[in-house]
């Protein structure tokens, strides 16, 4: 066999640049893009904004890998989950608890979270992904909303005892710790770009790899995944527990700009539809998306109701613009998918 | 290795696909023909094991197949192509066969790449090994299912319709490529198609489906002349059976 000459161009193991390719959507892979969104992340922004600005940043930073799991397993791997929240807040829930209960260093809780965020969330799937489509879309749904329920009953610890680890007495609220090495507004941003950036690069290592090739075939048709021997429970888990490590970690790294007195609005039913309106209008099918998604979701909205806005009609007005978007999008890819003679 | 098709039956509510199919699918490549709605996809779709059957036995060389689950039957070495082609749209042409090889768990990670430029060169898709699926021709996205169906080592390898929509000089080259099939792999190939000439080109034996019986089977030049099989397919004077053929 002559595969040596024919196959020069190819490589065995997925290396840097087609796992970097699923950040950006492979074609337009540079891995000066990703440094350079990096540096500009990094180092101008800090040096650029104020704080306001500073937070609205902090804000995007956190979104992105959250939009991202949401966009992964809707466009990677065909299942819509509108759940995206409840692991999210699984993971803002036990980092704050276990930051007040231990002196375990910071960027562990966050890791801690991430995993019970995934096992719950596995656990939480395995009953949901007996049914697809539109049903799981419902179910999931309903799932953010017994978050909801959930978080709203045993609340945030805010340094007390227990389990719930409530305080007694609104004087004795402590303020949550954040690492050492990340304590201002800034080096706390800085934290979450980097926390961030990890997690779209554990994605797209997944994406890139054994993974990732079997999500792909199961969006395409289960039947034929099956007829390629993939196990497609497994895989549909494994996507889900990965969605839900990203929430998590996310959640766990959003509990560090709160500090004090976490309210459950970040993981209520409105922040989950708010959540795949953005992720959708970002794009499904890059991670970049949950990127753009978050920048929507946070600084243009910010952009919009401050400076363009400023009257509560108008801060509507700039949110309505999101249930455009989104229209806008879904009717544009179902056109496209009529086109290519596939259904919706 | 014989595929041996004993009593197999399927029904879905009140219609019977399959009605007690009993066959033998030797060594080398075999047809499986009939008139729409036979009741061949469903065969395929027993020995996949997304249909269960009410009763009947599908073994080959003593394994049971439809004891397996339907992944589990990948990794035994079963494989398949589907009449709506189903190459993989978001993946490269290269990572396609890949995930075949490397979900059918039969070859070491260290072959694999190997064992796919292999499957490729087979079918005549090596120098495209790295383009997107979505940017290839309908041509192309055939083979590359066939190139799916013969990486790694599958016993069982059953074409659905893999001719469909195709003009005839790529039927001629797919023609090369199913009877090479056998050669290469030592599989089993069962091969649906409506282009008789294709079946005739490629089948030494082929078996005849009409209203989910087996009508007859045989070697193929012989099953052709069959009358029944001349009568299910033309139909019979007042054509009763309602089966014409659509092709």
């Amino acid at each position: 066999m002559s595969t040596a000459t024919a196959n020069a161009g190819i490589s065995a193991r997925p290396n840097l640049k087609t796992m970097l390719g699923h950040l950006t959507g492979q074609r337009w892979f540079k891995p000066a893009t990703v440094g350079l969104v990096l540096l500009i992340a990094l180092v101008v922004i800090p040096a650029w904004f104020d704080s306001f600005w500073i937070s609205n940043f902090t804000q995007m930073a956190l979104y992105a890998p959250l939009a991202a799991s949401a966009g992964m397993l809707y466009g990677r791997v065909g299942l819509v989950s509108l759940g995206q929240v409840a692991p999210y807040g699984i993971g803002t829930w036990v980092t704050i608890r276990l930051a007040f209960a231990t002196t375990i260093p910071y960027p562990l809780l966050v890791l801690i979270g991430g995993l019970v965020a995934a096992l719950l969330g596995v656990l939480i799937g395995l009953p949901a992904l007996r049914v697809s489509g539109l049903y799981l879309a419902l179910v999931t749904l309903m799932l953010a909303a017994g978050m909801e329920v959930i978080l709203g009953e045993i609340k945030f610890p805010n340094g007390g005892k227990g389990f719930k680890g409530l305080v007694k007495s609104l004087n004795d609220i402590k303020a949550l710790r954040r690492p050492s090495f990340a304590t201002t507004d800034v080096g706390y941003y800085r934290f979450i770009v980097v926390g961030s950036f990890l997690l779209l690069m554990v994605a797209a290592a997944m994406l890139a790899r054994k993974p990732g090739r079997a999500w792909a075939s199961i969006r395409q048709s289960e039947a034929a995944a099956l007829s390629a021997g993939i196990h497609v429970t497994r895989y549909k888990m494994l996507a889900f527990a990965l969605a839900s490590f990203m929430a998590g970690v996310a959640g766990g790294l959003f509990a560090g700009t709160v500090r004090k007195g976490m309210q459950i609005d970040a993981f209520n039913r409105q922040s989950a539809i708010f959540l795949i309106a953005v992720t959708i209008m970002g794009g499904i099918y890059s991670l970049w998306g949950g990127v753009l998604g978050a920048f929507f979701a946070t600084c243009l909205l910010k952009f919009l109701t401050q400076n363009v806005a400023g009257h509560q009609f108008w801060t509507r007005f700039s949110l309505s613009l999101f249930g455009f978007g989104l229209l806008t999008n879904l009717i544009q890819s179902t056109k496209a998918a009529e086109k290519k003679g596939v259904a919706a | 290795m014989t595929l041996v098709v004993d009593n197999l039956t399927v029904r879905f509510g009140g219609v019977v696909s399959l009605n007690a199919m009993t066959a033998e699918f030797p060594a080398g490549t075999c047809g499986l023909i009939g008139p729409n709605g036979a009741g061949k996809t469903t065969f395929f779709n027993v020995i996949s094991g997304f249909v269960t059957p009410s009763s009947g036995t599908v073994t080959i060389d003593d394994t049971d197949l439809l004891s397996m689950p339907s992944f589990r039957r990948a990794r035994w070495g079963l494989r398949r192509t589907f009449q709506t082609e189903q190459a993989i749209e978001g993946l490269t042409v290269f990572d396609n066969v890949a995930t075949v090889y490397e979900h059918s768990g039969v070859g070491s990670r260290v072959n694999r790449r190997a064992a796919v430029m292999s499957a490729l060169e087979f079918v005549g898709l090596a120098d495209v090994a790295d383009e997107h699926v979505r940017t290839l021709a309908a041509k192309e996205r055939r083979f590359i299912e066939v190139a799916r169906a013969v990486v790694g080592i599958p016993k069982v390898v059953m074409l659905d319709e893999p001719a469909a929509g195709l003009p005839d000089e790529e039927t001629e080259e797919l023609q090369v490529i199913i009877r090479a099939i056998p050669d290469r792999t030592g599989a089993t190939v069962i091969l649906v198609d409506h282009d008789m000439a294709l079946v005739q080109a490629c089948c030494t034996y082929t078996a005849v489906l009409d209203f989910g019986r087996l009508i007859a089977s045989g070697p193929t030049a012989q099953v052709l002349r069959d009358e029944h099989v001349m009568a299910a397919y033309i139909g019979v004077d007042d054509v009763v059976t309602g089966a014409g053929v659509e092709q």
